[in-house]
């Protein structure tokens, strides 16, 4: 591949603008705080658990709020991860095909983890 | 996209330097630890994801991933994973005292990246003292 050493100006100068990208910023900002609050339930989550019995977790788990805030964490945490691991790959990855293909596995990732952790919370607060 | 005129002879133009001509500074370093430990916070949500799983499916198999995470090797990998999440929490509270246009001059760039640091240690001392207390 050729090498360019024109800017990324030079080349979208006069093309006008974007329109996106502020958006990335402020749900990564947003989601930012409410993991925050999220990190100090879930450690306090499983600092109650550790070492508990099957039962006792799975009660405390079932418990509606403490399966909403995990919901809640489940949703947060995966577009937070998503957004930061899509910066590090616009970052590092500068090759069209491997570019897309990171993304597209990085969307993969995340939706797969939050929908293993959403199921099974969920299996937990209404499963017998 | 744009593409760069082919017919033209390209030049190669000057770079400018990365990471490894400068001098490690505290600021520098607490903002790739920041991105290091988002990753390893990525990486590990399979762990979260794995420990609900053997939750949701049943006594024998959360008592066996259960042992895994209570054993020594278990145990190491949480506490670093609690080291991280802090680092990571207290890094995105400074980035977000920084996102208000204030703590910019030199002396509150070094004060917040110590802080960071000490503060990510003092919060996981704090944890798995009350945790395994």
């Amino acid at each position: 591949m050729a090498r360019n050493f024109r800017t990324p100006l030079k080349n979208v100068r006069y093309l006008g603008s974007a329109k996106e990208g502020a958006d990335h910023f402020i749900l990564q900002r947003l989601t930012g705080m409410s993991n925050a609050v999220l990190a100090v339930f879930l450690v306090w989550l499983v600092a109650s658990i550790a070492g508990a019995n099957h039962a006792s977790a799975k009660a405390l788990v079932a418990n509606p709020f403490v399966a909403m805030g995990l919901l809640l964490l489940i949703l947060s945490g995966t577009i937070h991860m998503r957004l930061g691991m899509q910066t590090i790959i616009e970052d590092y990855v500068h090759n069209e095909g491997p570019k897309l293909a990171a993304l597209a596995l990085n969307t993969f990732f995340a939706i797969l983890v939050a929908l293993a952790c959403v199921f099974s919370v969920m299996k937990l607060s209404f499963g017998a | 996209m744009a593409q760069p005129n082919r017919a033209q002879p390209q030049r190669e133009r000057p770079l400018s330097p990365h990471l490894q001509v400068y001098r490690p500074l505290i600021n520098m370093v607490m903002s790739i630890f920041h991105r290091i430990t988002g990753v390893a916070l990525y990486v590990g949500t399979i762990l979260l994801a794995w420990w609900l799983a053997a939750l949701a499916s049943g006594p024998t198999y959360f008592a066996y991933v259960s042992d895994l995470f209570g054993s020594l090797p278990g145990r190491i990998i949480l506490l670093g994973y609690t080291w991280v999440l802090m680092h990571h929490m207290l890094g995105g509270l400074r980035h977000f005292v920084w996102d208000t246009g204030y703590g910019y001059d030199l002396a509150t760039v070094d004060k917040l990246s110590w802080g960071s640091i000490i503060g990510s240690l003092g919060l996981t001392g704090i944890i798995w003292f009350l945790a395994t207390r």
